[in-house]
């Protein structure tokens, strides 16, 4: 029993471990963030990411974004400099309550990541007529 | 109004991260760097590999008007300029504005037996690759012993 639960306890010390590792080596994309009436739009730059290896999720609560970039290198290559030294994208979002978030949008162009987010018909902003008598 | 909708906590993570690596800079800054070696972060990232009968340059800048580049070669100093222009909406707040916009220069020295004039480039997934073959003469060859 006692033996188990070691057992246990250092494989999840060791996916801790994995894990810990995982973060080091993902690269946090460069974002745009806006607002208007209608939502808000995330712009995330994930150069060498295709559509295929782009995942987008979101819940009532967060939007996580993560890509994988591929690079077309020859066999052999070795690095003689290397600025990019990760190639898994990933960040991830606070969203609130009067975001539609089963009604995102997204789009990859260019290495590009654009997500619009709409606002509930409600929350967005109306004018106000003010009248002079 | 909205200030409180993305999470400060990638935010601060990031900060940290940023200040490590200024950090890093000051540390490495010590010892003598390549002449053309710019401050890190500088855009585009650029990575650069070679195998014996090439030599590939990546530069990783999303969302490029390929017309703007202006790429060329004299001996084994490659040159990389252009533009990204990156839209601004009028009528919306910005929260963030972290991705580059304007123009850009990279000069990149590549190993001394590139051969100049012959020079590929291709944009794809919002990544430059330049490749750049090398000298016949320079590959390494077997020598069979007798």
């Amino acid at each position: 029993m006692a033996a188990t639960q070691a057992v246990a306890k250092r494989e999840s010390t060791e996916v801790e471990a994995t894990k810990a590792r995982e973060e080091e080596l993902t690269l946090a994309p460069p974002v745009d963030i806006f607002e208007d009436a209608h939502g808000i739009t995330v712009q995330a730059e994930m150069p060498g990411v295709s559509k295929d290896r782009l995942n987008v999720q979101a819940d009532r609560n967060s939007l996580l974004i993560e890509g994988e970039a591929a690079l077309d290198m020859p066999s052999g290559m070795e690095a003689l400099y290397a600025d990019v030294q990760a190639t898994k994208y990933r960040r991830s979002f606070v969203l609130s309550g009067e975001l539609e978030t089963d009604r995102i949008e997204a789009n990859l162009k260019d290495g590009v990541l654009t997500v619009r987010i709409p606002k509930r018909a409600e929350f967005r902003p109306r004018k106000i007529e003010v009248r002079a008598d | 109004m909205y200030g409180s909708l993305f999470s400060s906590f990638d935010t601060n993570l990031f900060d940290e991260f940023r200040r490590l690596e200024s950090d890093m800079d000051q540390l490495f800054g010590r010892w003598p760097a390549g002449i053309r070696a710019v401050r890190r972060g500088t855009f585009p990232p650029i990575n650069v590999g070679s195998t014996p009968d090439r030599v590939d340059v990546y530069l990783f800048a999303a969302g490029l008007d390929p017309k703007t580049l202006d790429l060329s070669m004299q001996q084994n100093l490659l040159s990389v300029s252009g533009s990204r222009k990156v839209e601004v909406s009028e009528e919306a707040d910005y929260y963030r504005r972290e991705r580059f916009d304007g123009d850009f220069r990279r000069v990149i020295t590549l190993p001394d037996d590139v051969d100049p004039d012959r020079v590929d480039a291709k944009y794809r997934d919002g990544v430059l690759q330049i490749t750049v073959q090398r000298r016949e003469s320079a590959r390494p060859r077997q020598i069979t012993v007798n």
